[in-house]
């Protein structure tokens, strides 16, 4: 196996051991960018020399037996997080040239934690998609099928890890963005509790839904990731000052006499059956491995779509009232007037999905229809973290498929928005509720594309999530496959 | 027809905090442009705020002193609008939960008390400014103001005149200069107010059509904007016109109001709760730490000045128009035991002093004990009333004591009895043609005699000691 291919916990024994370098570890991660990236497009930008100077930098702490517990481990940010002095686009033309003066406060940590950053991941234009498909800077192409979309709105950074470009990665889930691409790229995705892992630098699309989150190759090094991101940050105001257990704790404990929850609104018609298929074979694993299943209702899951195409666009139409061509960002040339450089700054500065949920969510705040749309919808949302509040009374998980199907074609649903948003119908109510998920591997579907398997915890229980999950992994005995690059 | 005038005031007051309301940047006024600013204020992609708790102190503060109810939750909403001084595209600012409501203040013309209804008191954040260049089309963003806490205090319809609005715009702004948690400067936009106003036909119930009206940095000009649109509003109706639901400025030059835009040209602000904050939970302990800090508000001082030292109402008014004045005449008061001439001397020479050099009390250089000193020596009969007018005027210039100045100057009363007969003996032999005046009835003539001895003693004489001894000498 070559080193880029490593988990994060196997690098470390190896790099405690002094059998590699952080270096080492580096240049085979760029070899294999050199080798697939030009096919995947993980990445909007490269930070090949800094990632060196810190690698090299990572090995001289080492020598000195000075380990963190990300020292020498080469990450990938999506590009939604600000990096001190590194342009951060949002994957839109609109930021296309913005340099931010300070780092995210999750970057900030992967930092101090020793990590290698290796370049922003592509992602859809401000995490707006499930394909990313909706980039400026082109759609990436999912590693096991370059025909198929690899998910989004964390397309790249889901599939940095799945070609193993990186070792981890970090992106954002809004609505699915972290879970969903993670099924269909094969890979851990794990979207914190809100107000788990500070938001401060995180550009925003939903303030009261997005949530930074890991991508691993294993359950393992997602624990290992989480012991680094979460926390309380006083730059956020709806972050939480609640106890971060030790992730890694939980990382293999049994979970014999626990209760999983299977909500029936979960396993409806119109899911792929071979994705139907891997699900039932996990609750069989689950079952065996002690846990026991048993049925529950979350009725309002139907309305969980309708809820967030309006909470979400009307954040996202408020949050993206700054980029108006004033201050940074792209301005629109040859305009006369200020009325002309707004309209002609955020005409040619933002793309198409962009601007219809700015417009879905300046409709459903405006004067005459707040009360039938945001505010119906807000009181509809308050009904959907109540039907967990009354789940997770009877059970300890729930577990669910992440998407309907595996990774559906190019261009296969980027004219038909409706069936893209549909893609998300199994992630968007945690993302509401504000509850952690995370999306393990469960399988392949016969032509060769990784499907993904739900498991959903009430608030800041992400340690039974951990705990289930690489229960999960370690029994199941998913075939370990590499796509075929 | 008679009218009867309808005014509400809106109010924005410039929190006196040392950083602004979501980040951690200087509020001072001036500065480099954008030279107190940082990615939070500046908007940038990703920044959050963080609410100053301080600014939600001082807000309850005002509410308390304008007797409202304070909301044991309220939470801040994002005003939707697109303009170069507002970074974010929004205002974060309070709507539908706002900190306070239901309050009233008093205001108290000729001895009678009307209450003033205050609807509203809310927390928001300032905007920035432009600045245009006058010879080529360029305009420039200073954001230092951008992110400066404000309260909003929004009165109910109550004020019938354009003086009731003024006069509840100046106790407003003393109440605000009081509690210390506003610098009331007009000028620099630390206090700024907007007015509704409509007319109806006196009797009528309903409101009329109301205009708002913006752009008035003074009382003065609030109260001749009033004015003026009340006039307009009058010659329209009367007129077989109506009026129309606007904004507009006014325009301080032109003495008018000028349409600024219609009801159909209104902003949708698209007011949303700021999912960025957390709603702010105000439990009754932390209200009654704030109410037992509040200090004496001016319409209780004034009421225990006129009580306690029994001086006239006008009097306790001038005197408690600035908590600095107030506490600077009580120190003086309690030094000297004597109420009226204190105020009597604050209000004349020093306020006059201070007022020739646009200087405010807190940079007076008389200290209350001298003042003090100089009035016991008056009532001692060391010095008399017209030494004072010399001796106060020397303590403001140089900042002496009394004592060393009368010292210093030789201003040493004369009280001996028989040094000042020796004087009138020789003064009255001298003018014996005015004794014969003055003994034939002619009283006016006396004045010319202590004319006479004043002269003599270089005006060194104990007045009332010479009139009663002339008095005496004279009657022969």
């Amino acid at each position: 196996m070559e080193l880029n291919q490593l988990t994060i916990h196997e690098l470390q024994e190896e790099i405690k051991n002094g059998s590699v370098t952080s270096t080492q570890i580096t240049e085979s991660v760029f070899a294999r960018i050199d080798a697939v990236e030009e096919r995947v497009h993980s990445y909007i930008r490269l930070m090949k020399e800094d990632a060196f100077a810190a690698a090299k930098k990572a090995d001289e702490d080492i020598k000195k037996g000075y380990i963190k517990p990300l020292t020498g481990i080469p990450i990938a940010l999506k590009d939604i997080v600000c990096t001190k002095g590194i342009p951060t686009t949002c994957g839109s033309h609109i930021l296309h040239n913005f340099v931010p003066p300070y780092n995210a406060t999750a970057v900030e940590k992967l930092r101090d934690a020793g990590a290698i950053f290796v370049g922003k991941a592509n992602m859809d234009e401000f995490a707006m998609g499930s394909s990313t498909e909706t980039s400026y800077f082109g759609p990436t192409r999912n590693p096991w099928d370059l025909e198929r979309i690899p998910g989004g709105s964390s397309g790249g950074s889901a599939t940095a890890v799945a070609a193993d470009e990186c070792i981890a990665s970090i992106g954002s889930d809004t609505g699915g963005s972290i879970r969903q691409p993670a099924a269909l790229c094969g890979i851990v995705g794990l979207k914190p509790t809100y107000g788990r892992v500070s938001r401060f630098g995180l550009i925003a699309f939903a303030s009261s839904l997005d949530q930074i989150g890991p991508f691993t190759k294993d359950v393992e090094d997602c624990a290992i990731m989480m012991n680094v991101l979460a926390g309380y940050d006083p730059k956020e105001s709806t972050s939480v000052q609640a106890e971060v257990p030790d992730y890694r704790q939980f990382v293999g404990r049994d979970i014999k006499g626990w209760k999983i929850g299977i909500p029936k609104e979960y396993f409806i018609e119109g899911i792929d059956a071979e994705v139907n298929a891997a699900v039932k074979k996990a609750i069989k694993v689950i079952e065996q491995s002690g846990g026991q299943c048993v049925d529950i209702t979350l009725p309002h899951t139907q309305y969980c779509v309708a809820v967030y195409y309006i909470i979400a666009p009307a954040e996202a139409s408020s949050n993206l009232a700054r980029y108006d061509g004033v201050k940074y960002g792209f301005r629109a040339a040859d305009v006369r007037e200020l009325l002309d450089m707004y309209k002609e700054s955020r005409r040619q500065g933002f793309g198409v999905e962009v601007k219809r949920r700015i417009m879905i969510g300046t409709y459903a705040l405006s004067a005459g229809y707040y009360d039938a749309y945001y505010k119906k919808a807000s009181q509809v949302r308050a009904l959907i973290k109540k039907d967990f509040d009354e789940a997770f009374k009877v059970c300890d998980v729930i577990l669910t498929p992440t998407t309907p199907t595996p990774a559906f074609k190019i261009g296969e649903k980027t004219d038909d928005p409706l069936q893209m948003y549909l893609s998300d119908v199994f992630t968007i109510s945690t993302n509401l509720a504000g509850i952690p998920g995370i999306s393990v591997p469960c399988g392949f579907s016969s032509s060769g594309l990784p499907i993904g398997v739900q498991f959903l915890a009430s608030h800041f229980e992400e340690g039974k999530l951990i705990q289930i999950a690489s229960t999960y992994e370690k029994n199941a005995k998913i075939e370990k496959r590499r796509p075929a690059l | 027809m008679d009218f009867e005038t309808v005014i509400g005031l809106e109010v924005h007051a410039q929190m006196l905090t040392d950083t602004k309301i979501f980040c951690n940047c200087s509020t001072k006024f001036g500065g480099a442009p954008n030279s107190h600013t940082c990615p939070v204020c500046l908007g940038m992609p990703g920044v959050l705020p963080v609410l100053n708790k301080k600014v939600v102190e001082y807000a309850m503060k005002m509410a308390l002193a304008t007797n409202c109810e304070i909301n044991t939750s309220c939470e801040f909403a994002r005003k939707n609008y697109f303009y170069p001084d507002l970074p974010k595209g929004y205002q974060i600012s309070q709507y539908a939960y706002p900190l306070a409501e239901h309050g009233h203040i008093l205001l108290d013309t000729n001895g009678e008390q009307k209450k003033i209804g205050i609807t509203r008191i809310h927390m928001e954040e300032d905007a920035g400014k432009l600045l245009h260049d006058e010879h080529n089309p360029v305009s420039y963003v200073d954001l230092n103001r951008t992110g400066v806490p404000l309260i909003e205090i929004v009165s109910e319809p109550d004020m019938r005149s354009p003086e009731e609005a003024a006069d509840y715009l100046k106790r407003l702004h003393e109440i605000l200069v009081y509690l210390e948690i506003c610098d009331g400067n007009m000028e620099e936009g630390s206090f700024r107010c907007d007015a509704n106003v409509s007319i109806r036909p006196k009797g009528q119930k309903e409101y009329g059509t109301r205009t708002e009206l913006k752009n008035m940095n003074s009382f003065r000009n609030v109260q001749r904007a009033l004015e003026y649109e009340i006039k307009r509003q009058q010659y329209l109706v009367e007129n077989g016109g109506t009026v129309v639901q606007e904004t507009r400025l006014w325009d301080d030059a032109g003495g008018v109001t000028n349409s600024m835009r219609s009801k159909e040209e209104a902003h949708d602000y698209r007011y949303f709760p700021d999912p960025d904050l957390v709603p702010i939970l105000v439990d009754e302990a932390w209200v009654e730490k704030i109410r037992k800090d509040l200090p004496e508000l001016p319409l209780a001082k004034r009421e225990r000045f006129v009580k306690d030292y029994q001086i006239p109402a006008y009097d306790a008014g001038v005197l408690t128009a600035d908590r600095a004045l107030a506490l600077y005449y009580e120190d003086v008061v309690t030094l000297c035991g004597k109420p009226k001439i204190a105020g009597n001397w604050l209000m004349g020479d020093v306020m006059r002093f201070l007022n020739e050099d646009k200087r405010s009390i807190r940079e007076c250089p008389i200290k209350p004990e001298s003042l003090a000193d100089m009035i016991k020596l008056i009532e001692e009969g060391a010095i008399s009333g017209k030494m004072a007018k010399e001796v106060v005027e020397d303590m403001y210039k140089t900042g002496k004591s009394p004592q060393e100045i009368i010292k210093e100057k030789g201003l040493v009363q004369i009280t001996d009895e028989g040094e000042l007969i020796k004087t009138i003996t020789s003064i009255i032999e001298a003018n014996q043609a005015q004794v014969v005046e003055y003994r034939g009835g002619k009283e006016k003539v006396f004045g010319f005699f202590v004319g006479q001895v004043m002269k003599a003693t270089k005006g060194k004489a104990n007045p009332q000691l010479v009139n009663e001894l002339l008095k005496k000498m004279l009657a022969g």
